[in-house]
């Protein structure tokens, strides 16, 4: 009886660590020529482009990547995510990461995107400037203040003195633009980099006092990272000439280096 | 043989390596949940939850969970009634696209939803005439939730409905009641406890809805933003306050589910079955024990 | 005629016809799957029939088929419906059971309670008004399903084997309190049971696969039975052949026998003798006027005191001694004679 009781016991705690070890495989990172960027889900054209080159000019090193919020992969790498490179859309979650002691050296800011109003096409509600925003009866849909964009737009409305009152406080900019493009909100507030990226679906109102809110770009090495070296020249090129260019063409603004 | 309280017990033939595998079943539901509860910030619990915008998102939830359940039981009733009783074709077709959402990401239930009500929606044209919003309303939260727990009550009720009571209601006939007093007094009564059931169900999954409400109806503190979407939002910046509205969800949600599953089997069954059995042998007059 | 009935379900392959009068009670019985339960269905209106036609004093059930299109729900018809399970609708009382009838009718509650009390009083279940059916007996529930369907004032009552779930305690005093009821006011009741044909009705009507076999007054029914079932029912051997001479011509060859009134030779008829006029043989006894039949035995059972011997298709009772002087054991070959002196033979 007692000798027949263990295999039983033992076999699930069996199949739960061989499951579990099966989860774990994912993103190893590389001391074998990979290079593992975490990166915030903005950037995943420029990124992918800039990849490409990466590699050309780095033979025998592969790059991959996890585009996602930024908070979900800073939450990710304090779990203890393996990765090489993080770009972060927005300062403070990078600096909760630092402080974390995740971060190898400085980050450094290599791009930075501004805010731009996003109607839909056609314009219905006949939406000119920021201050129009603040009409009463225009349905306007804003990130919610806890995350980026959303405090982003808060700056700026504090800096004209405009009271917005959105009908809807969305977590992401995706929330943002999937309610523009549907045509239930009369305007939303985006990045330059997400109108562009949305491109006929929706149209884009660049405005001048967006410029009191800049939001910087930092990227960093991580200090668990095994390809320190491969990891910096990545940086390298995201702040050089080749990577300003190809954000640039996404709508980035150059970062302030 | 089996262990110190088989003395009585009737034989269950359960071989022990199942019982390994219902634990392992066990923790794969209870194991995370425990591990949230281990890092609730205990020390700043009660102000995390009732914090403005936690109060304000834990009272809109209840109220359109109410709503909602409320709408269900308005509409659901009568379909689980045609369901279980009619007699028609494409019958099946009705039940399973009833059924749908119950297997329907609820994104895509948003989508769906956004299609129909929102201001290019099929009906948006139609409620715009109306002088209504629907959009970013808190009726939209209320519209979402009942798309996805409708479903938990239609079966349940039909369950309900088929495992008795259309005896009874062919007896209530030749009684002399209308189709209108069957109903009333006899098929409703007979099926109450399903309905209880099927309520709570639909109430419990309106309260945990999220990705209908948030396509659909949009987050805005008060007017939208249910607990699990200040949740999802809180995430972004205080994960302890999500952490701890997160557990008042969950409580809710177990008071909720022992609520529905506080007895298992129905009355009505028993009074049948000692209906149609008589326990003891019936003497003339006399009384049962 | 108070109650006329004609009907035909094509897909139960159902087709009778039957009528009552003011206090009349038929007793309709059959073999299991005969159709007695769709009778009632379709008379209650629970089953449409595909055609066919029915007054219940002077209004119309139904009147299908033929270009006809009349039909009158179940709760419009007056036609009570008692079960073999009593069915109280468990979330009432049985009072409020009672009065369910009179109160869907618009009876005020007051009014109705009245009357369900008094119902109660009748079926000797005053007693049990407050009760709710999880806390009566069988017969207890089945006493207050008879006030029930009674109170409802139905203008015919339709019973499908009301005592079949009944233990032998209860049934006695339910067929009683139904003898009772029954008495002047028309009523159909299905049973299995010759007795309930004997002391509850006036006519026994049997169904077979969906047709009426036969029907008439139920002690001529049972004397002279014109259907094998209802020739089961009396207990009596039962033998259809042609008439020829004194007795009848069938498959298993002449039997003699006697008849009231001659037979006009190649009849359809029948021969038909009780168990207890057959005997048993070892070996073939010729003897005139004597019939004698080869058979195997399928059963042997007890009857009374009496041990029936079964064998192609025939009965014979014989004592428990001759049993074992006989050596009688199942598959053995036997004679079971008879003498035609106890052999009615009758035109079917």
């Amino acid at each position: 009886m007692k000798r027949s009781r263990k295999p039983a016991a033992v076999l699930p705690a069996l199949l739960l660590t061989t499951a579990l070890a099966g989860c774990a495989g994912g993103g190893g990172t590389g001391s074998n020529g990979t290079l593992t960027v975490f990166a915030a889900a903005s950037l995943k054209s420029s990124f992918t482009e800039i990849a490409e080159r990466f590699e050309a000019e780095n033979p025998g090193i592969t790059v991959t990547f996890s585009f996602a919020g930024s908070a979900d992969l800073a939450t990710q790498l304090s779990q203890g995510a393996p990765a090489d490179v993080f770009a972060s859309a927005d300062a403070g979650t990078m600096a909760k990461v630092q402080e974390a002691g995740l971060v190898h050296g400085e980050p450094r800011d290599f791009a930075t995107n501004t805010l731009a109003i996003t109607v839909p096409p056609g314009n219905p509600a006949g939406i000119r400037s920021f201050a129009d925003l603040g009409r009463p009866g225009t349905r306007l849909v804003a990130c919610a203040p806890q995350v980026p964009c959303g405090a982003a737009a808060a700056r700026v409305a504090d800096s004209t003195g405009t009271v917005l009152s959105p009908v809807s406080e969305e977590n992401s900019v995706t929330d943002v633009l999937g309610k523009v493009i549907s045509g239930e909100a009369d305007a939303g507030l985006v990045y330059v980099t997400d109108v562009r990226s949305a491109g006929t679906r929706v149209e884009g109102i660049p405005f001048p006092e967006a410029s009191a809110a800049v939001n910087p770009y930092p990227a960093a090495v991580l200090a668990g990272s095994r390809n320190e070296a491969a990891a910096g020249r990545f940086l390298d090129l995201l702040a050089g000439p080749e990577g300003q260019e190809v954000l640039a063409a996404d709508g980035f603004g150059p970062g302030p280096v | 043989m089996t262990g110190g309280h088989a003395g009585r017990q009737a034989y269950t033939g359960v071989p022990r390596w199942l019982y390994a595998l219902a634990v392992l079943a066990a923790l794969v539901v209870v194991l995370p949940l425990a591990a949230m509860v281990a890092r609730v910030n205990w020390a700043n619990f009660i102000p995390l939850v009732t914090s403005g915008p936690a109060l304000a998102a834990l009272g809109l939830s209840l109220r359109t969970a109410a709503a909602s359940t409320a709408l269900c039981i308005v509409l659901g009733v009568p379909l689980a009634v045609v369901l279980a009783r009619g007699r028609f074709p494409l019958l099946g077709l009705l039940r399973a696209m009833v059924l749908l959402p119950l297997v329907l990401p609820p994104v895509v239930g948003g989508i769906a939803l956004l299609y129909t009500f929102g201001r290019q929606g099929l009906l948006g044209g139609a409620i715009e005439v109306l002088g209504l919003q629907i959009a970013f309303s808190t009726t939209a939260v209320v519209l979402a939730q009942t798309f996805v727990a409708l479903p938990f009550l239609v079966v349940s009720l039909e369950g309900a409905l088929r495992t008795g009571g259309q005896r009874y209601e062919a007896v209530a006939a030749t009684l002399g009641a209308s189709p209108g007093t069957v109903f009333r007094r006899v098929t409703l009564p007979l099926v109450l406890p399903g309905l209880a059931s099927g309520a709570v169900l639909s109430f419990a999954r309106s309260l945990g809805e999220f990705g209908a409400t948030l396509t659909f109806a949009g987050s805005l503190q008060g007017v939208t933003r249910t607990l699990p979407l200040e949740i999802y939002l809180q995430r972004e910046t205080d994960p302890d306050a999500a952490v701890a509205l997160s557990l008042v969800l969950v409580a809710v949600a177990i008071a909720v589910v022992a609520l529905a599953y506080r007895r298992p089997g129905g009355k009505v069954r028993n009074q049948q079955a000692s209906g149609e059995r008589p326990t003891t042998a019936a003497t003339p007059g006399g009384a049962l024990t | 005629m108070t109650f006329s009935f004609q009907a035909a379900v094509d897909e139960r392959g159902f087709d009778a016809a039957l009528s009552l009068g003011p206090t009349d009670t038929v007793a309709v019985m059959g073999p299991n799957g005969a159709g007695k339960s769709t009778l009632l269905s379709v008379i209650a209106g629970l089953v449409r029939p595909d055609r066919g036609r029915a007054e219940l004093n002077g209004r119309t059930l139904f009147h299908l088929g033929e270009g006809w299109e009349r039909w009158t729900a179940p709760h419009h018809r007056g036609t009570a419906l008692l079960a073999q399970e009593p069915l109280l609708f468990p979330h009432l009382t049985a009072a409020d059971n009672v009065a369910f009838g009179p109160r869907s009718a618009g009876t005020p509650r007051r009014q109705a309670m009245e009357q369900a009390v008094r119902w109660l009083d009748d079926v000797e279940a005053g007693d049990l008004a407050d009760r709710r059916p999880a806390e009566l007996s069988g017969g207890q529930a089945q006493r207050v399903a008879v006030a029930r369907a009674l109170a409802a004032d139905p203008g015919l009552l339709l019973l499908d084997e009301p005592m079949a779930a009944l233990d032998i305690h209860s049934a006695p005093l339910l067929r009683r309190l139904l003898k009772r009821v029954l008495a002047d006011r028309p009523a159909i009741i299905i049973t299995h049971d010759v007795l309930d044909a004997l002391m509850l009705a006036d006519r026994v009507v049997i169904l077979e696969s969906g047709r009426i076999a036969e029907e008439g007054p139920t002690r001529q029914v049972l004397q002279k039975p014109r259907s094998a079932f209802a020739a089961g029912l009396a207990g009596l051997n039962f033998v259809v052949g042609t008439s020829a001479g004194d007795g009848i011509l069938a498959s298993r060859g002449h039997i003699a026998g006697h008849s009231e009134d001659p037979v006009p030779a190649g009849r359809p008829a029948v021969a038909v003798f009780p168990p207890s006029a057959v005997s048993v043989f070892l070996t073939d006894a010729h003897g005139s006027p004597r019939n004698s039949f080869a058979v195997a035995i399928t059963d042997l059972e007890p009857h009374g005191d009496q041990v029936r011997v079964r064998g192609g298709g025939l009965a014979a009772d014989i004592t428990p001694a001759a049993l074992t002087d006989l050596g009688l054991v199942p598959g053995m070959t036997v004679h079971l004679v008879v003498k035609a002196a106890a052999v009615s033979v009758y035109p079917l």
